[in-house]
């Protein structure tokens, strides 16, 4: 089963909650789809080793056999080449690799070469838990290639824990499009209740069930619990305003190893998922 | 015109607090909420909307099932699995990108625009303001932030305002690219946990790819005083300015919850925890402001805070 953790925004505790409930589990996957920002193992500690780098084509034009036509920069759609009168230019960061302009070039000048925008690290695997990360290289714009790679990693017969990207674009649908299970991690506040709903909506595209992890429970009011109860989203766990797990968080250190009790009530959290999850696949 | 945007490694560090803070202190500013997967500060300002603009985003592919033969050669050429086995297109893959509609041979695919949200212009009881709404799984989210900005410009024009507030998008991807190119200041804020200190790393590289002047200010300092310091030697290292240190309370959540910025809130709250941290709040504006007045001298910007023994 496929479990992605998710929220409308960062800074809910989704990486919180990924990490713990791995952590509680530990015959688990983790995957860090965060690939912007991931942070799952400032929590974990792992030594982790490269497995793969995530590249994308990017067109090489040889001036040599190029007629200077111009079609491959009008074909183009996102501007990542430019036609002047005596040599074309690209602009390697805009390209998206659609390969669409060596399809166009009549002259056959263009040739295609990866180049680098990720890179996939896995943790050596001396651990009962299994965890693969995505790392985008800062000033790349494309998210979506690095978190399909990293779910190429996924063991389908193993149950995986996914961090989702925040937000409700491209890179968090191509998270939710994969998974078993959503899980949101929100607070009752203002804030924390719009970002929930947009994240909602983007669940609610692959018809993913979906359970609400409060955080920060006891700061804000009942806005959210009030509107689960009346969609019938079912609550699994409330993490408490509390100091002592924000300086936890703050050091690093995932909570479930430092506070009793906790262990059990993810454990608990993800037998809850389990019995939703195998409803909606229509297994009793 | 000048501009200031306000950023940090990731979301949930106070960004939208603060900014709706300075919208409070500035009294002469536009406001421009880029983070449009999320944008929340219409939540503390009830904007009144004047105008929206849709934003075009990537285009989308759509299949004529009459001219189709099924020949398969669009999924063969389609880099982004978009095209389905039934050879329709799926939207949330599609890049629009049009290489299948050159290479179908019977001409069955076309590209359509799609509106993936709209920038709108508004007004609140503290100025203008622009922001957006993004569509569920759009991904546009770069051409919009420059659609909102461009709007706040075009307000700020409009009320004659001096100031641009940038409330950045999370992150270090497109959103935020497009949120800080040209702007005059960044501010970074940071939170004193291992991560804090790791996306301040991030986002001050990509303030110094783009060469913009960047301060920074932490959040919720005291909940770990040692990381704080981290920061602190980070910034001075780094020549980054520390601007203030703001404390942890609940303050920022209880204006949340009445719908008001915390400069209003503390005006009626009795607490003393709220006065004071308006106040470093207003010393931290003030700062800002004085940056932002005049080209930017040496002396002043080494002006930082004092560093504590530990
Ligand atoms: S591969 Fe596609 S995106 Fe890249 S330059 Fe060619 S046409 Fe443009
Ligand atoms: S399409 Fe080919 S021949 Fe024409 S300008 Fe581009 S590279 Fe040169
Ligand atoms: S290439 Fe054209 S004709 Fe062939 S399957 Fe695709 S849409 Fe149909
Ligand atoms: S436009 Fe590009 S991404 Fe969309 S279906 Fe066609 S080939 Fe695939």
């Amino acid at each position: 089963m496929k479990v992605a953790i998710a929220s409308g925004k960062g800074g809910t505790g989704k990486t919180t909650v990924a990490v713990n409930l791995a952590l509680a589990l530990e015959e688990v996957q983790l995957f860090d789809c965060d690939v912007e920002e991931p942070n799952c193992n400032l929590f974990l500690g792992f030594e982790l080793e490269p497995l793969e780098a995530v590249t994308c084509l990017v067109p090489e034009i040889d001036p040599e056999r190029c007629a200077l036509c111009g079609n491959c920069a009008s074909f183009c759609k996102f501007n990542a080449l430019a036609a002047l009168p005596n040599k074309i230019l690209s602009f390697p960061s805009l390209c998206h690799g659609c390969g669409g302009c060596s399809f166009v070039c009549p002259a056959g000048a263009i040739d295609e070469k990866p180049r680098s925008i990720g890179l996939i690290e896995k943790n050596s695997s001396d651990s009962s838990l299994t965890f693969f990360r995505g790392v985008l290289n800062v000033g790349e714009a494309m998210a979506t290639p690095v978190i399909r790679a990293l779910q190429r990693h996924i063991d389908e017969s193993r149950h995986a824990i996914i961090d989702s990207p925040p937000g409700t674009a491209c890179p968090v649908l191509a998270v939710l499009g994969c998974a078993d299970y959503c899980v949101l991690v929100t607070e009752s506040t203002p804030f924390g209740f719009h970002d929930f709903l947009l994240a909602l909506e983007a669940a609610r595209i692959f018809q993913v069930p979906v359970g609400v992890v409060l955080n920060r429970d006891g700061l804000g009011d009942s806005r959210v619990e009030e509107f689960c109860r009346a969609e019938g989203i079912p609550i699994l766990l409330r993490i408490p305003n509390d100091r002592m797990i924000a300086r936890f968080y703050s050091e690093g250190v995932p909570f479930v190893k430092e506070m009793s009790g906790w262990k059990e009530k993810f454990k608990v959290m993800f037998e809850m998922i389990r019995a939703q999850a195998c409803k909606n696949m229509g297994v009793s | 015109m000048r501009q200031l945007a306000i950023i940090s490694g990731k979301g949930g560090c106070g960004k939208t607090t603060l900014t709706a803070a300075f919208s409070s202190l500035s009294g002469n500013a536009v406001l421009a909420d880029c983070d449009v997967d999320a944008p929340d500060l219409p939540l503390i300002l009830k904007p009144r909307v004047l105008d929206t603009e849709d934003c075009l985003g990537l285009e989308l592919a759509s299949v004529d099932s009459e001219l189709c033969t099924g020949c398969g050669i669009c999924r063969e050429v389609c880099r982004f699995g978009a095209v389905l086995e039934n050879f329709t297109i799926n939207p949330y893959s599609c890049e629009g990108c049009a290489v299948c509609t050159v290479a179908c041979p019977e001409k069955a695919v076309c590209l359509t625009p799609r509106v993936s949200g709209q920038a709108v212009s508004s007004i609140t009881r503290f100025g203008p303001m622009a922001h957006a709404n993004l569509g569920t799984g759009e991904e546009a989210s770069g051409k919009l932030v420059t659609l909102v900005r461009k709007k706040a410009s075009e307000l700020a024009d409009q009320y004659s305002c001096k100031l641009v507030l940038i409330d950045g998008p999370p992150g270090t991807g497109c959103p935020v690219m497009a949120a800080i190119t040209g702007t005059d200041l960044v501010l970074v804020l940071s939170e004193p946990t291992v991560s804090g200190l790791h996306d301040l790393k991030r986002a001050i590289k990509l303030t110094a790819h783009f060469r913009i002047p960047a301060v920074a200010c932490i959040n919720r300092y005291d909940i770990n005083e040692k990381k704080s310091l981290e920061i602190e030697a980070f910034c001075r290292e780094a020549g980054i300015p520390l601007l203030a240190r703001l404390p942890y309370t609940d303050i920022t959540t209880e204006a949340m919850m009445n719908e008001e910025t915390v400069i209003e809130y503390a005006a009626h709250s009795r607490k003393a925890e709220a006065v004071e941290f308006v106040n470093i709040i207003r010393k931290l504006w003030a700062d800002i402001k004085m940056r932002l007045s005049g080209p930017c001298d040496e002396e002043m910007c080494s002006k930082t805070l004092p560093i504590r023994e530990s």
